[in-house]
C-alpha cells in the first residue's frame, strides 16, 4: 500500500502547461533562438541605453566631425560631430517606444473592434468591416504621412499616427477567427452549460485567439518600425537632434561615398533588429500552431 | 398519467435558409419524455436527429411549435432565465474533442461549468470536479491535464463529468459514442446506464447505431428526412417494426451469426437519401420503399397510432 501511494504522489498532479511545450518547440528553431537575444538585448539597451550610452545625443563636437570608426568614437561620427555609437543607442530607445506603443494602439484598437464584430455579427459586423476596407483602399502611408503633418513631429503624435493606420489588418484576422469559432462545438457546448456572451467570449474565444495575436504582434512590430523610419525618409519622422535609425540613414545617404560608416553602423544594427523580430515572429508561429 | 414528464415537445419544426433554399430539417415532431427514461432518435445523416436534439434544449430556435422542460416553455424563457434553466438540461457531443476548450484543463472544463453559474468556493469545486472524476471513471489525477493529451474514451468522459457537474435532469447525447472505439463505445453506454439509473436522467439518445438504441432506450423514434416516420416504445419497435423503412433499418443492424444457419444475406435499402433541399414529393421515403404506390408518390401519409404509443406515417397502415 505505501509503495502504491508514493508511486501516486510522484505522478500526481504534473504540471504541463502548453507554454511549456511551445517553449521547447521554440528552442528547435535555431534562428528564432538568435533573434530572441538580440530582440532581449535591444529591449535591454532601449531600457538602459541612455545610462551606458558614452555621449550625450545633443553632444555635438565639431572638432571631430566626420571622423572614421576610432577608439573615441567607435563608430564614428556625423558631420555634426555626434557620436554614432551613442546616437544607435539613444535611437533604440525612441524605435522601441515607437514601436511598442503604436503596436499596442493598433492592437488594442483591432482587438476589440475584432472581437465586436466577430461575435456580435449583424450591422455591427458590416459597418466594422467596411471601416476595415476602407482602411485597406487608404495607402497607410500617406495617411500616416498627413497625421504627422496634421498632429505635428513628436513621439506621441507619430506612435498615435502609425498606431491608428494599423489596426485594419489586426481586427480583420481577429474577426475570422472568431467567427470560425462562434459556431463550433466549444462555443455551443458553453453556451449550453448556461454562459453568457461575455463569459464565452472572454473565457472560451480569446485565450483560442491569443496565439494567433502574439504572432500577428510579433509581425506588427517590425512593420512598424520600417513605417517609422520610412516618415524619417522624407523628413516627417521624429525631429533631430532626437535620434532614429530613419533619420541616420536618411542623412547618411548623400555621403555615403565619403563616410560610409554613417550608413553601415545603423544599416546593419537596423536590418539585424527587423530580421530578429521577423524570426522571433516565425518562432512564434511554428511554436505556438504546430498543426500549421 | 399526473407525473409532470420532463420534456414534451409539441410539434416542433425548424428550416434552414441555404443559399436561398429552404431545407426542412424537422417538421412537426412531439414527444414526450419522463425523468429516468431514454429517448432514442434514430436516423440516418440529415435526416435531422441532430438539429432535433439541438431544438429541445433551445440550442437552436424552433421556428414552431413548443419545447417544455420541467412545464416551462423554453421560448418563454428571458436570455438569463434561460441561462437559469440550464443546469436542469445538458448535453453531451459527439466530438469530445472539438467540445473541449483547447486552452482550459479538463479539471477547469469541470468546473467551468459550476464558475459560470457562481456555485461553490474555488475548494468546494475542486472537491465536486474529483467527485464528478471519480464517478465517471476518471483518475482525479488528471485534473491539471489538456483535452488533446488524453484518448477520445476519456475525453468523452470529461463531456460526460461536465455535463453532470450542474445536476441536470435530462441530458441529450449527440452520438456520444459514434466518434470512439467499438471497446470504449461499450464502457460509454454501461456508464451512461449507471449513471441513468443513479440519478434517474432523462435521456435524448441520438445515434445512428440501432443496436446501441434498443439497449439504451425505452422510447424510439425513427426520422427520414426531419420527419418521424415511426415512433413506439423501443420493445415494440424492434418486435413489431411496422413502415418499411424502420424494418430495412433493423434488417441492416450487422450482428455476428451465432451459428452458420443463423447467416443471412444482408439486406441493403437501395438508393441514398434524397436531399432535404428537394424532398420528394408525397411520403418522402417512397423513392426507396419496395412498397411504394402511387398514393405513396401523390400525398404524404400522417402520423397514426396504430397501437397504444405506437405512432406510423405510412400509408400502408391508413
Amino acid at each position: 500500500m505505501a509503495v502504491v501511494m508514493t508511486n501516486v504522489a510522484a505522478t500526481k498532479r504534473k504540471k504541463r502547461s502548453q507554454w511549456g511545450l511551445a517553449f521547447r518547440r521554440y528552442r528547435r528553431n535555431k534562428l528564432a533562438v538568435f533573434g530572441l537575444i538580440w530582440v532581449a538585448l535591444f529591449l535591454l539597451i532601449g531600457v538602459i541605453g541612455p545610462y551606458i550610452a558614452p555621449y550625450n545625443y545633443q553632444t555635438a563636437n565639431f572638432l571631430a566631425a566626420n571622423s572614421p570608426p576610432s577608439l573615441a568614437h567607435i563608430f564614428g561620427t556625423d558631420n555634426l560631430g555626434h557620436d554614432m555609437f551613442s546616437e544607435i543607442i539613444w535611437s533604440v530607445q525612441n524605435a522601441l517606444e515607437i514601436a511598442f506603443g503604436a503596436t499596442l494602439v493598433s492592437f488594442l484598437i483591432g482587438i476589440v473592434l475584432g472581437m465586436w464584430a466577430g461575435l456580435r455579427g449583424g450591422l455591427a459586423d458590416l459597418i466594422i468591416m467596411r471601416l476595415v476596407d476602407s482602411m485597406f483602399a487608404i495607402p497607410t502611408y500617406f495617411l500616416d504621412l498627413i497625421l504627422v503633418v496634421s498632429f505635428g513631429r513628436g513621439m506621441g503624435p507619430i506612435l498615435l499616427a502609425i498606431g491608428i493606420t494599423g489596426w485594419a489588418s489586426y481586427a480583420r484576422l481577429i474577426r475570422s477567427q472568431v467567427l470560425s469559432m462562434r459556431n463550433s462545438d466549444m462555443v455551443e457546448a458553453a453556451r449550453s452549460l448556461g454562459a453568457s456572451q461575455t463569459q464565452i467570449a472572454w473565457r472560451y474565444v480569446l485565450p483560442n485567439v491569443m496565439n494567433s495575436m502574439v504572432v500577428a504582434l510579433a509581425f506588427g512590430i517590425p512593420g512598424d518600425l520600417t513605417v517609422m523610419a520610412g516618415l524619417s525618409v522624407v523628413g516627417m519622422g521624429l525631429r533631430p537632434p532626437l535620434p532614429s535609425f530613419g533619420n541616420m540613414l536618411a542623412q547618411s545617404g548623400v555621403n555615403v561615398l565619403g563616410y560610409p560608416w554613417l550608413m553601415y553602423f545603423p544599416a546593419i544594427v537596423f536590418a539585424i533588429t527587423l530580421l530578429s523580430f521577423l524570426f522571433v515572429a516565425d518562432g512564434l508561429q511554428e511554436a505556438l500552431n504546430p498543426k500549421g | 398519467m399526473s407525473v409532470e414528464p420532463l420534456i414534451v415537445a409539441e410539434s416542433i419544426s425548424k428550416n434552414f435558409r441555404v443559399s436561398r433554399r429552404t431545407l426542412r430539417a424537422v417538421q412537426r415532431v412531439s414527444f414526450s419524455l419522463q425523468a429516468g427514461e431514454t429517448l432514442g432518435l434514430v436516423g440516418e445523416s440529415g435526416s435531422g436527429k441532430s438539429t432535433l436534439g439541438r431544438l429541445c434544449l433551445r440550442l437552436l430556435e424552433a421556428d414552431e411549435g413548443s419545447v417544455r422542460v420541467g412545464g416551462q416553455d423554453l421560448a418563454k424563457l428571458s436570455p438569463k432565465a434561460l441561462r437559469e434553466k440550464r443546469k436542469e438540461m445538458q448535453f453531451v457531443f459527439q466530438d469530445p474533442m472539438a467540445s473541449l476548450n483547447p486552452r482550459m484543463t479538463v479539471g477547469k472544463a469541470v468546473s467551468d461549468a459550476l464558475r459560470i453559474h457562481g456555485i461553490g468556493t474555488k475548494q468546494e469545486r475542486l472537491n465536486r470536479v474529483e467527485e464528478l472524476f471519480t464517478r465517471v471513471g476518471l483518475s482525479p489525477e488528471i485534473i491539471d491535464v489538456f483535452p488533446f493529451e488524453l484518448s477520445g474514451g476519456q475525453q468523452q468522459r470529461v463531456g460526460i463529468a461536465r455535463a453532470l457537474a450542474l445536476r441536470p435532469k435530462l441530458i441529450v447525447c449527440d452520438e456520444p459514442i459514434s466518434a470512439l472505439d467499438v471497446s470504449i463505445q461499450v464502457q460509454i453506454i454501461e456508464l451512461l446506464r449507471d449513471l441513468q439509473k443513479e440519478m434517474n436522467l432523462g435521456y435524448i439518445f441520438i445515434s445512428h447505431n440501432l443496436g446501441v438504441v434498443q439497449y439504451l432506450s425505452d422510447y424510439v423514434m425513427v426520422l427520414y428526412l426531419g420527419e418521424v416516420v415511426e415512433y413506439a416504445s423501443a420493445d415494440d419497435l424492434f418486435e413489431h417494426p411496422s413502415h418499411p423503412y424502420t424494418k430495412v433499418l433493423i434488417e441492416s443492424i450487422l450482428s455476428v451469426p451465432s451459428s452458420d444457419a443463423g447467416r443471412r444475406e444482408l439486406i441493403a435499402i437501395p438508393g441514398e437519401v434524397p436531399s432535404p433541399l428537394s424532398p420528394p414529393s408525397g411520403c418522402p421515403f417512397h423513392p426507396r420503399c419496395k412498397e411504394a404506390t402511387d398514393h405513396c408518390r401523390q400525398e404524404k401519409p400522417l402520423l397514426r397510432e396504430i397501437a397504444s404509443r405506437h405512432q406510423v406515417s405510412c400509408h400502408l397502415y391508413a
